[in-house]
């Protein structure tokens, strides 16, 4: 370990760290633009050199090595003299319109040059102009005000795996662009606007809409896929601006895909901001919360329990899933379910439905197996994470279902789920991963192939000492917490599949859907449908009542990823007209059914909650889950598997609300039709 | 003056047959197996001692960078690089020699890359030689047939392939990491050092970038020795120098000559002097575009060799002189030379990208003295800010040649920014 001194603090580190590394140990910070801790170093903005005795020459810190004995100043007249230059050689072609600049407040070249720009211009001559470029519908371009840093293309590259930017043209022409300025491909697009330290690429949904010191900034979860991304929502008065992705080495690292990031002007549109009841023409009318609960409370008291059902969606938190399971039981209901795609998941075994490895997990892996899943749009920051193992080397990647592109080459073994018995990690795999998608539980032999992945796993040594590498993806948030507390039939219940059978043949008369969107509304017969949600989508249209409930920036909610990592959701605004939290709904319901949930505020039911499932109070920590025989083996179809998600940007009521998203899936998801003269 | 029996380079002018007939005539390919057979540590030792310092411009001595390549070969192979993207303005040196003598380099290239354990070598030519790049072609195709190279060049049992390939202009991939780049059929950036290409270079794999001229040379010198080399010229600055003199001289041309030979009598000798006889001199170029200008009182009697030349603050570069008499524009010259780096610049860096349009503006404004006089003072401040703060050397390339005008041509700059002032006066009185 070479010991180097920096502006006189001695300080050890390993060998291969570059100098701007080990200045960030000493506590010494030195300016850069062009490096970035996840990205290749560039060494082209010069914007960190500092002076090294013997050396001749100023040095770029971030390409350096450190050296034993070395002594670096980052502060000497040299150093500064260095960097005063290439500040003004920056400033000299960016235009003084910090003003009109969405970075403005939040810009690294506006914090450098006050520090070291100079107070006036030498440079006489005209600035440079540069033509913007098309970035699609979620970075704006102003590519005048790049400095060429090259951390977008870099980005894109590494990360992303859409090698799609570059730089054309050579010196002061040179320009960063996207392949012939189309829309970058990627999921994951949207991380450039975070990366550019100037405004150069800017968020085109947030485009001049507030500045950064105007917004109250709450870190919360992301909930639009299962990994729990840590995010900070943005917010001006009531309405939510932005989402930004927070630090989290254990799941996003400091990405955060396109959806999770702009599906949320949907909370705009769409919202259910009061009570509703279908009248006798058929119509949904507006209604008050007593006459929507005395409605209800009609059709459910006095009705037997095994003809009410509940079947809880993707992006309900655990409270009020809880609170409603409570109230279910108390109606005597056994009929609830959390599954509403149907899978085949095994509430019983904890280790059948977990990310077990977790997704930093995903670094240590050596061969991955992935059966019905297309990590790319089910998790685009996990499957970041996976090209990032696959971009170290020395990984073994598999894959059976739909042959996509997932950013990484990987081996392609067939579309049809018998295929799975016979995969093998290569010979001296020692942490071979199995990552089973929805596509192969959500199918009528889901649970046959749950089986059969479990002996694979247990046959090719997927599950040792020290190391779980069974994987199960989940696509949305509430699934975990909802097997994690139960909301499953009880003894013999119906699953979301027997109640939708129930409600198509009059079996099941009332059932209460909790923000479950994605089922078959059609199949719900002549039930009695209460639709507790915050969006007029699938199932409010086909609701008798509809209950106004709040949306994951409006409450604060227990949720858990897909690796069983419980993490609580705060409050950024707050929901729209009468709407209210959705565990206040439940309990304010089960009087009007005269069934009281025994809890008046969040912190009671949070605690029952967690009484009734510890894990849920194990905050951001993983449980290792214990191994026990899971699936039903049975007969395995040759019906190829389909991926669960089609279009990654409308996947839930938010994003299917979302402007933005609209225009991402016209441009991404519904195929690249160019427009011709006559069709606008 | 270099006797004519100490010419290494006896076909510069194309009189006679550059094919392998004509060459084994003049001596290559001569005892290229016992040479191999002394092994590498011989020849990379004789290098050492001959003191033949690089002819690409920075003059960094050639044994010593090939003993920087691993001494033994790994998994990953070895690669010699020939540079001959010969792009220096004023430069056409490598020229003569890639399609008059190719059986020197040829012959040169499977020495120096035995020496290196490297057992394929590339020759990156410069896109616009293309009839040099037919010779060299014609004459490699030549030696393969002729059992020289290839899976027992010259029968020593050493298995050496050669590649030739023709850039597509650039000057920039001149440079040793750009030129590797660019190999790699990449855009032609250079790359960061740390790593240096004897640890990382072309494909990742341990590699050394040499210039034609100091590959062309190598078996000579260890033909006739290293201390028949290092005769030439003075110690440090050994060996004999393709000199190409070009401008306002009666005879321009390429000429070898001992290292250290005065400037005076190179141009007086070879080149037929001035135009116009020594008094009519105003300035020279004495090593390519890229070194600063020396006016006539230090032309008068410096040497031309490397340490000469550093210290009246200049170079020998690529030892390309360009004459330049009194009826020369020298604003306009050096103005045109900064318009050349700025658009030769890759843009990769801040300070070049910025600075060499910057420069070459200003200097577009000086050459009609439209500027004041502090900006000649700004300008040099400008060009201080580039040099040493980029990845590679354009930068102080696009620096130097304004510093040799504001060093040595400050009256002149000032003269025109007065005029220019004066003129503009007037016409507003009038």
């Amino acid at each position: 370990m070479p010991k180097l001194t920096i502006d006189g603090r001695q300080v050890e580190v390993p060998a291969n760290t570059t100098i701007i590394q080990a200045a960030e140990v000493a506590g010494v910070e030195i300016p850069r633009f062009c490096y970035h801790e996840r990205l290749s170093i560039a060494g082209n903005c010069r914007m960190c050199l500092v002076e090294v005795e013997k050396s001749p020459k100023p040095v770029a810190s971030c390409a350096m090595p450190v050296g034993e004995g070395m002594v670096v100043h980052t502060r000497s007249a040299k150093a500064n003299k260095a960097r005063e230059g290439v500040m003004e050689f920056l400033l000299i072609n960016h235009p003084l319109d910090c003003p009109i600049c969405d970075q403005g407040g939040e810009c690294d070249l506006q914090d450098q040059a006050m520090a070291y720009g100079g107070d006036r211009s030498r440079y006489q001559e005209n600035k440079r102009a540069v033509k913007d470029k098309n970035m699609g519908p979620l970075v704006s371009t102003i590519m005048t005000r790049c400095i060429h840093c090259t951390r977008c293309v870099r980005f894109a590259t590494e990360v992303a795996g859409v090698p799609e930017l570059g730089a054309t043209g050579r010196g002061e022409d040179m320009e960063i662009t996207s392949y012939l300025e189309k829309s970058l491909s990627s999921e994951l697009s949207a991380n450039v606007v975070d990366l550019c330290p100037v405004g150069a690429l800017t968020s085109k949904p947030y485009a001049f809409n507030a500045r950064p010191w105007e917004l109250r900034k709450t870190e919360s979860i992301d909930v639009l896929d299962a990994l729990g991304s840590s995010i900070r929502i943005d917010t001006r008065g009531r309405d939510v601006l932005r989402v930004m992705p927070r630090l989290n080495e254990s799941i996003n690292e400091e990405w955060l895909g396109d959806k999770s990031r702009h599906a949320i002007d949907g909370l705009r549109y769409q919202r259910l901001d009061r009570p509703y009841i279908r009248g006798a023409n058929g119509k949904l009318q507006e209604a008050s919360w007593a006459d929507a609960f005395n409605a209800i409370a009609r059709r459910v008291v006095g009705l037997n329990g095994s003809r009410i059902a509940a079947i809880a969606g993707d992006l309900v938190d655990c409270e009020s899933m809880f609170a409603l399971k409570q109230l279910m039981i108390s109606l005597g209901s056994p009929n609830l379910d959390c599954r509403q795609d149907g899978a085949a998941l095994d509430p019983s075994v904890r280790a059948s439905y977990l990310f077990n490895s977790t997704i930093a997990g995903i670094e240590e892996a050596d061969a991955i197996l992935i059966v019905g899943c297309n990590p790319r749009k089910e998790a685009p920051v996990l499957n970041a994470r996976i090209r990032k193992r696959y971009l170290k080397g020395g990984l073994s990647i598999s894959v059976i279902g739909e042959n996509v592109d997932l950013t990484y080459p990987y081996h392609y073994v067939g579309a049809t789920p018998d295929l799975i018995a016979n995969c093998k990690p290569p010979e001296g795999s020692k942490k071979p991963m199995l990552i089973l998608g929805q596509a192969a539980l959500a199918r009528p032999d889901g649970a046959a192939i749950l089986e059969a992945a479990r002996r694979v796993a247990e046959q090719t040594g997927t599950i040792k000492d020290g190391w779980n590498g069974f994987n199960v993806l989940h696509t949305a948030a509430a699934r975990v917490g909802g097997l994690d507390l139960g909301f499953v039939p009880v003894a013999d219940g119906k699953d979301t599949l027997g109640i939708l059978n129930g409600a198509t043949k009059g079996e099941v008369e009332v059932v209460y859907l909790l923000g479950a969107d994605e089922i078959d509304t059609s199949r719900l017969g002549k039930a009695f449908v209460i639709y507790q949600g915050h969006h007029g989508d699938r199932g409010a249209h086909r609701a008798d009542v509809i209950l106004p409930g709040a949306a994951y920036t409006e409450k604060s909610g227990t949720y858990v990823n897909t690796e069983g990592r419980a993490q609580v959701a705060a409050r950024a605004s707050f929901p729209p007209g009468e709407a209210k939290e959705d565990w206040a709904i439940i309990r304010a319901l089960s009087e009007a059914l005269s069934k009281t949930l025994p809890f008046d505020s969040l912190d009671q039911v949070r605690a029952a909650m967690r009484k009734a499932t510890p894990s849920l109070g194990a905050l951001d920590t993983i449980t290792k889950a214990e191994w026990k025989p899971f699936g039903t083996a049975g007969t395995i179809s040759a019906t190829p598997f389909k991926f669960s998600i089609s279009n990654y940007y409308m996947t839930d009521p938010i994003s299917r609300a979302s402007p933005t998203m609209a225009k991402c899936t016209e441009q991404f998801a519904m195929g690249a039709t160019p427009r011709t003269g006559t069709d606008g | 003056m270099l006797a004519d029996k100490d010419r290494i380079f006896t076909n510069l002018y194309g009189h006679h047959d550059w094919r392998l007939a004509g060459a084994r005539a003049r001596g290559d390919w001569d005892g290229t197996k016992e040479i191999l057979a002394m092994g590498p540590d011989w020849i990379i030792d004789e290098m050492k001692k001959s003191g033949l310092r690089g002819r690409g411009g920075a003059g960094f001595p050639t044994g010593l960078k090939w003993s920087f390549m691993p001494k033994t070969e790994s998994e990953r192979p070895h690669y010699l690089v020939v540079n001959a993207d010969e792009g220096e303005p004023g430069t056409c040196k490598d020229r003569d020699m890639l399609r008059f003598d190719p059986h020197k380099l040829i012959e040169g290239c499977l020495i120096a890359s035995f020496a290196m354990r490297a057992h394929a070598c590339y020759i990156y030519v410069r896109g616009e030689y293309y009839n040099e790049a037919s010779n060299l072609q014609a004459a490699i195709d030549e030696a393969y047939a002729a059992g020289l190279i290839g899976d027992n060049a010259c029968g020593s049992g050493w298995k050496f392939d050669l590649y030739l390939h023709r850039g597509a202009g650039s000057y920039i991939c001149g440079e040793e990491t750009a030129l590797i780049e660019s190999l790699e059929g990449r855009k032609g950036q250079p790359r960061l050092k740390p790593p240096f290409p004897a640890g990382v270079g072309l494909y990742g794999c341990p590699t050394t970038v040499n210039n034609v001229e100091s590959i062309a040379v190598a078996p000579t010198i260890l033909r006739r020795g290293a201390s028949w080399f290092s005769s030439f010229g003075r110690p440090n600055n050994t060996g004999t120098k393709v000199f190409c003199i070009s401008g306002h001289v009666n005879n321009p041309c390429n000429v070898e000559e001992s290292m250290s030979i005065p400037l005076k009598e190179l141009i007086e000798k070879h080149a037929g002097g001035v135009r116009g006889g020594w008094d009519n001199l105003l300035a020279i170029i004495p090593g390519g575009a890229s070194v600063p200008v020396l006016p006539k009182s230090i032309c008068d009697t410096v040497l031309m060799d490397f340490d000469a030349l550093r210290d009246v603050k200049s170079g020998l570069g690529t030892a390309a002189v360009m004459v330049m008499d009194k009826s020369t524009d020298i604003v306009a010259s050096i103005a045109r030379l900064s318009a050349f780096y700025k658009h030769e610049s890759c843009g990769q860096c801040t300070p070049c990208r910025e600075g060499t349009g910057w420069m070459a503006r200003v200097m577009k404004r000086m050459v009609k003295g439209e500027a004041t006089l502090d900006e000649i003072n700004q300008l040099e401040a400008v060009t201080y800010q580039v040099e040493g703060h980029t990845i590679c050397a354009l930068g102080d390339a696009a620096a130097w040649p304004i510093q040799g005008l504001i060093r040595h041509f400050r009256p002149e700059l000032e003269r025109r920014i007065n005029a220019y002032r004066d003129a503009k006066t007037r016409a507003k009185a009038a």
